[in-house]
């Protein structure tokens, strides 16, 4: 049995049909065809397919995808802001915040959630937004100083 | 600021450390923050099948009999594989380089020797319909006692856990069941000696647990070839690995790989893309094999366990005489590459330190736990570990600084090690001393006036002749400095009759055994790196 499912995905709509209780990862990637989306675990623990759904951040693969129909899924895919890269984006590159680079979409999706509704976040407030991620590279600091410096420059940007 | 110290690493390297403390970017970063880097499972084919494995719930067991019947005839299923189905279902990794005996089945058949060993593998239209297909597989199994201690698996009457090595060691040179390094007399000066310290020293298995677990696809091509995206670290190992086990030319294999979600050495085992590609040959079509973060836990390779005896023998002026390593390292059920990992553990005893009686005994050893394999610095990572906690509790134990310590046994320019190479270009008295600095940390006036420079050479330029060896015949050749720094199972055949000799009083290693097949012989990978010298 398929169920369509309509999402606002990165600003477009799209539409596609699923098998009943798929997930929101499954959907992304084989349904919807982003592969900016990866699954680390498949079992809701190491964050790594983190996207948001109507701006909070929520891990894809334990994610009904019936559960999003009609809502607004933002991925890595939709982050640069038109050729620009995301300020999120540019600072993890100057911080050399990613190695394999496989955890980097979820960091990146969960930073976002997290200055979009906090631009002047503490250390503390970055290091409760990435709790959830698992980076088994790099070390968390680059990524924490990555997020810390994109709030700094986009506040500067803005003001 | 950092600098090269030119004075003393003039021939080391070129470079003079322009990137360090500076920020720089990885070339394929933009990929990266963008989302677009290609990992294996990114490739996307139309009919893609899925391949699971039924893994043994046991330690230990002989299986009695394997009912598939049931989950041939599941809806989805395409294919039943069992070890009967895999062209040559015996392998060891380092069989390219003629280094270890086949030990280990691709699907096992008769026995299983560790928990999550695979027996049976289902071929699916969906990961679902393979997982609920394998629920209906029956096997009997007789349970059959199992050992998990190096220790205890070396004990008289212990369990046998792999045939190929029925008594639990790894084969060296064809006749030690353990790797040995000899130099001097270490009784003899322990009887001498001021001072004698033993300690143990254990360490744990470890799960890299890189956030993309372990995987492959393989896609037949038209022309009789396969391509293969797989998550490796190791690509030709790989390649060479699968044609072995697949019985097929290296040629008719694709492999593309290099975006690796991490790996740390957990992603050199080929541990799908046998299975992956036969599974394609049978079936016609593209096959992923793909590790849940359950089976990466459970059957995707750790580090090794070792465990560690230093005893070692000290004057009270702060000089050690003495030192007798004895280590045991837990390969689990079959090699990988735990017998590498003794071989560089032996290479590294006694530290950097000059030591005129040293002692080594390594064991590889075989037990019922989950196999293990390389990690970042394996074989020499724990026994750093258990030199440099010995290191301090001598230290202690005498009353003298940790630091001055060391730097009173470092190596010296010009000094023999334990393996009959001469020191050279040492600098762990200025690294130290440096570093005593920056930390405030007072070293004594004398100790800041050492170098590796001086106090060198003439009497610690001995090879002291091992007196448990026989002599060598006259004429034999003088201990060679630095002719050859290689192990011999490390020379591609063509090098057999190199004129590098053995060392004066060493055993002479066993030259490669002749092997079956070729393949690979000299196309060995990166798995190991380069060696600088």
């Amino acid at each position: 049995m398929k169920t369509p499912i309509q999402l606002r995905l990165n600003g477009e709509d799209v539409a596609t049909f699923a098998d009943g209780g798929a997930n929101l990862l499954d959907v992304l990637r084989y349904s919807v065809g982003d592969l900016t989306v990866k699954g680390g675990c498949w079992q809701g623990t190491c964050g790594t397919c983190t996207v948001l759904v109507d701006g909070a951040p929520r891990l894809a693969c334990v994610t009904l995808a019936e559960s999003c129909s009609g809502n607004s899924v933002e991925t890595v895919a939709g982050l640069r802001r038109g050729a620009d890269l995301h300020p999120l984006q540019t600072a993890f590159m100057e911080h050399f915040a990613a190695q394999c680079g496989y955890c980097t979409p979820g960091m990146l999706m969960a930073a976002k959630a997290l200055l979009d509704r906090n631009p002047n976040p503490t250390r503390e407030d970055v290091v409760d937004a990435i709790c959830g991620n698992i980076c088994r590279c790099t070390g968390y600091e680059p990524i924490i100083a990555a997020i810390l410096d994109a709030a700094r420059k986009d506040a500067r940007r803005s003001a | 600021m950092l600098e090269m110290r030119k004075d003393i690493f003039a021939d080391e390297r070129d470079d003079d450390l322009r990137e360090v403390g500076r920020p720089t970017q990885r070339q394929d970063i933009l990929g990266h923050v963008t989302g677009t880097s290609a990992y294996y499972d990114d490739h996307h084919f139309a009919n893609l099948l899925h391949l699971k494995v039924l893994r043994s719930p046991h330690p230990h067991a002989r299986i009695r009999s394997i009912d598939d019947a049931a989950a041939a005839r599941a809806p989805g299923v395409k294919r039943i594989i069992r070890g009967a189905d895999v062209p040559v279902n015996l392998n060891t990794l380092l069989s390219l380089i003629q280094f270890g005996k086949d030990d280990e089945p691709s699907l096992a058949t008769e026995t299983v020797r560790y928990r999550g060993e695979p027996i049976l593998a289902v071929v699916a239209t969906s990961e679902r319909a393979a997982r609920q297909a394998l629920e209906l597989v029956r096997i009997s199994y007789d349970p059959l006692p199992a050992v998990f201690d190096v220790e205890d698996a070396l004990k008289p009457g212990a369990v046998s856990v792999n045939p190929v090595y029925p008594k639990n060691t790894f084969d060296y040179h064809r006749k030690y069941d353990h790797q040995k390094l000899r130099f001097g007399d270490v009784e003899a000066a322990f009887a001498k000696a001021d001072m004698v310290f033993e300690e143990r020293y254990q360490m744990s298995p470890i799960e890299h647990a890189p956030t993309e677990t372990n995987g492959s696809i393989a896609v037949p091509d038209t022309n009789g070839r396969f391509t293969v995206y797989t998550s490796t670290q190791a690509l030709f190992f790989s390649l060479d690995t699968s044609a072995k086990i697949n019985a097929m030319p290296s040629n008719q294999l694709h492999f593309i790989g290099g975006t690796v979600g991490g790996g740390f050495g957990g992603k050199v085992d080929t541990l799908t893309e046998p299975l992956a590609i036969l599974a394609a040959r049978l079936t016609g079509a593209p096959v992923r094999y793909r590790l849940s973060r359950h089976e990466e836990m459970q059957f995707g390779s750790p580090r090794g366990a070792e465990r560690i005896y230093i005893k070692d023998g000290v004057m009270r002026d702060g000089r050690i005489v003495a030192r007798k390593v004895r280590a045991y390292f837990d390969s689990g059920a079959y090699t990988r590459l735990s017998s590498y990992a003794v071989v560089k553990c032996v290479a590294h005893i006694p530290g950097p330190y000059t030591i005129p009686n040293v002692h080594g005994d390594v064991y590889c050893v075989f037990t019922n736990r989950t196999p293990a394999t390389a990690m970042r610095g394996f074989g020499v990572t724990a026994l750093d570990f258990a030199l440099e906690c010995q290191m301090d509790k001598d230290a202690v134990a005498i009353g003298m600084d940790p630091l001055e310590f060391r730097v009173l046994n470092a190596y010296r320019d010009g000094d023999m090690k334990a393996h009959r190479r001469v020191a050279k270009n040492c600098a762990l008295i200025e690294c130290a001393q440096v570093a005593a600095e920056r930390a405030h940390w007072p070293l004594r006036d004398e100790f800041r006036r050492m170098s590796s420079r001086k106090g060198g050479g003439e009497a610690r330029a001995e090879a002291v002749a091992d007196r448990t060896l026989k002599p060598a015949p006259p004429g034999a050749p003088r201990t060679p400095a630095s002719s050859s720094q290689r192990a011999a199972y490390e020379r591609p055949p063509a090098d057999a009759k190199s004129p590098a000799s053995p060392a004066r009083d060493m055993p002479s290693p066993a030259a490669p055994p002749p092997s079956g097949s070729t393949h690979g012989v000299r196309r060995f990978s990166s798995i190991f790196g380069t060696r600088r010298r």
